[in-house]
């Protein structure tokens, strides 16, 4: 709760509307929005980053903002009256309330506007054209096909350091961790943390540094015999392998993660990290960008999910589980190397 | 004849109704209590020593917020100067290369400049304080992803993180930042109780009219409220940085509500004036062991932040009741 007043607080400090400066459009130049869920995150400012550079090599004209902070949605709605006001046609969003925004995205498709979700999708799916999103639930299962490889029939005493309750993505990833692992887990389609016995200690790390230490502190408290880690991504990674540290436990303790930014790679690379699951903004919002190219031109729209894809990175490879080194994670990773 | 009564009643040490002492030591034991019949793993040296470190950043932030509640003022703006404290310390020691120290100190002034700001809108420009921190909260936060652009700084010189480190008696760990922070509050709890300028604060959050009349130099007391809170703030930069070890440029977004909770949860008044410092570590520490109780339960979270809320509604209430109680 807290998490989420003050961080409407910080509201103030963080420009919703940008880039609607210019207001002087060449009349055939394609214009696509491109609304993140905050401009701070370095996933977004990667993604933002591949948008720009895919709209000025196709020579369309990109308007970009974002929420005020994450799970803000009026924000998101008046960026999209304002691109939509700017002349842009094709808004690729990631909503920060996948329910919330739908209203607004229907009334400005009945002005003729194609909407892309990025990374993550409104509810229903369909309210919006097209999704280009990572496969969160694949992108757990590769780490847990991973981990089990790497445990070699030695049992497993699990932590999850998961997002905060009733987020999908946070969800999905721990569910197909497990389906992974090879325990009992619940499909894709539900929202709810899978439970089993394997699993001695669940806790919220909400994706920060900080609390993910706490939260692994107390789960090493619960069960000091925990020998392996999920973590929702790599800065609660980061927190848990403090928290071992501290307990004189990093040695024996494997922690796999999910994001491939920057700063999780280069923590696989000093074995940190086992492995973690690598997605790619950058492909999403250049593929976003083109497909908006693309309506302009033709009036043609996409449609459906398309899996933007995500790679296990590793430098301890395993048989049986495809990966690839943190060199190339560096190559392709978001974030500043 | 008035004015002295004031005098002396503003000069006195402060008195408090029992139970707004004790509402949080009672609240502290019955969950203690009901978390060791939850876990057998709950009651132990070694555990306690884990929360006191875990709430040692809020809990030395709570100590800066504690002062400026006393004076009747609300400082939003805490979390974020301790982030950017903490920016400043890692980005020169390890950036710039500076020496670990001097970067500490330049950190400590960075967070001491914000409370001088604080304090002079506050006294000067007669601004509330809820606004006056609220802008410099947004300033603090926007300065911190600035300067680090959004960066993680890691590699820490070893300096900056022996807050982090441990020392054993017997077979429980002790961690050298909670022993900082509970010298921090004894300094305090003395500080208040026994010296003038300790009194003057209480003076001035009971009734600051009269306490400008009996002489007292109100905005100099406000003022340096506000800086010695900016430099408890800086020390929480310091142990935030030792515990974590690393600069996080998205650190401290919730540490202002924590703090102000923990200062509640302790029996400090958001009236002003009536408070004993010592309850807000006692706050702080009612959450962590509700997160960490709840965690050995295996019990979600929210239920700790549920909790939270129902003992703040509690204490103010308390709080409220006595005020009308003493009149």
């Amino acid at each position: 709760m807290t998490l989420t007043i003050s961080r409407t607080c910080l509201a103030l400090s963080t420009i919703a509307l940008a880039a609607l400066s210019s207001a002087a459009v060449a009349a055939d130049q394609p214009v696509i929005g491109l609304i993140t869920k905050t401009d701070t995150n370095p996933f977004f400012v990667k993604m933002k980053e591949g948008a720009q550079s895919a709209a000025t090599a196709k020579g369309a004209k990109l308007l970009s903002a974002a929420g005020k902070a994450d799970g803000d949605n009026a924000g998101q709605v008046t960026a999209i009256e304002n691109m939509i006001a700017g002349g842009a046609k094709t808004i690729l969003i990631t909503p920060n309330d996948s329910k919330a925004i739908v209203p607004a995205i229907k009334k400005a498709q009945g002005q003729g506007v194609m909407f892309i979700a990025l990374d993550s999708p409104a509810d229903p799916a369909d309210a919006t054209d097209a999704l280009f999103a990572t496969n969160n639930y694949t992108a757990g299962e590769l780490i847990g096909r991973y981990a089990k490889a790497a445990m070699g029939g030695k049992p497993a005493k699990i932590a999850t350091l998961d997002l905060f309750p009733g987020h999908p993505v946070g969800a999905q990833r721990h569910n197909g961790f497990m389906k992974g692992f090879g325990l009992q887990a619940p499909d894709s389609k539900i929202n709810e943390l899978g439970k089993s016995a394997e699993i001695v200690c669940s806790a919220d790390s909400f994706g920060d540094q900080a609390k993910g230490q706490t939260a692994m502190e107390n789960c090493l408290q619960k069960n000091p015999d925990i020998n392996l880690v999920y973590t929702i991504n790599e800065p609660a990674a980061a927190g848990a392998f403090q928290a071992l540290k501290n307990a004189g436990k990093e040695k024996g303790v494997m922690i796999v993660s999910v994001d491939g930014g920057c700063a999780g790679v280069k923590n696989v690379k000093a074995g940190m990290i086992a492995a973690t699951s690598q997605q790619y903004p950058l492909k999403m919002a250049s593929m976003g960008v083109d497909a908006g190219v693309e309506f302009a031109k033709t009036g043609k729209k996409v449609s459906g999910y398309t899996d933007t894809g995500v790679t296990l990175i590793t430098d301890k490879p395993m048989s049986g589980v495809d990966s690839k080194d943190t060199k190339v994670g560096m190559d392709l990773c978001w974030g500043n190397k | 004849m008035s004015t002295t009564t004031t005098l002396s009643s503003a000069g006195s040490r402060p008195k408090l109704p029992p139970i707004a002492t004790l509402g949080p030591l009672i609240a502290l034991v019955l969950a203690v209590a009901f978390f060791a019949t939850q876990s057998d793993r709950f009651l132990s040296i070694q555990n306690f020593s884990l929360i006191l470190q875990q709430v040692m950043v809020v809990g030395t932030i709570a100590i800066g917020q504690t002062l400026i509640i006393l004076t009747a003022g609300i400082d939003l703006s805490c979390g974020m100067v301790m982030a950017l404290g903490a920016m400043v310390m890692t980005k020169l020691a390890v950036g710039s290369g500076l020496n670990p120290y001097l970067a500490i100190v330049v950190g400590l002034l960075v967070c001491m400049a914000f409370g001088l700001v604080n304090g002079l809108l506050v006294t000067r420009v007669k601004l509330p304080p809820f606004i006056v921190t609220l802008g410099t909260m947004n300033i603090a936060f926007a300065i911190t992803q600035l300067y680090s652009n959004a960066q993680t700084v890691t590699d820490l010189p070893p300096e900056m993180t022996f807050f982090g480190s441990t020392f054993s008696i017997g077979s429980a760990a002790f961690n050298y930042g909670t022993v900082f922070m509970v010298l921090m509050y004894a300094f305090m709890w003395w500080g208040l109780r026994e010296t003038q300028p300790g009194r003057h604060v209480y003076a001035v959050g009971n009734n600051p009219e009269a306490t400008r009349l009996t002489g007292i130099a109100t905005d100099r007391v406000l003022l340096g409220v506000y800086i010695l809170a900016g430099a408890f703030y800086g020390l929480a930069s310091l142990l935030s940085v030792a515990r974590t070890g690393v600069g996080d440029p998205n650190a401290g977004q919730t540490e202002n509500l924590d703090a102000i909770t923990a200062v509640v949860l302790g029996g400090t008044s958001l009236f002003g004036g009536r408070g004993i410092i010592l309850g807000s570590l006692l706050g702080a520490v009612i959450v962590g062991v509700f997160r960490n109780g709840l965690t050995l339960m295996g019990v979600s979270s929210v239920y700790q932040v549920l909790i939270t809320g129902v003992l703040v509604i509690l204490a103010v209430t308390t709080d409220q009741l006595s005020r009308k109680g003493a009149r």
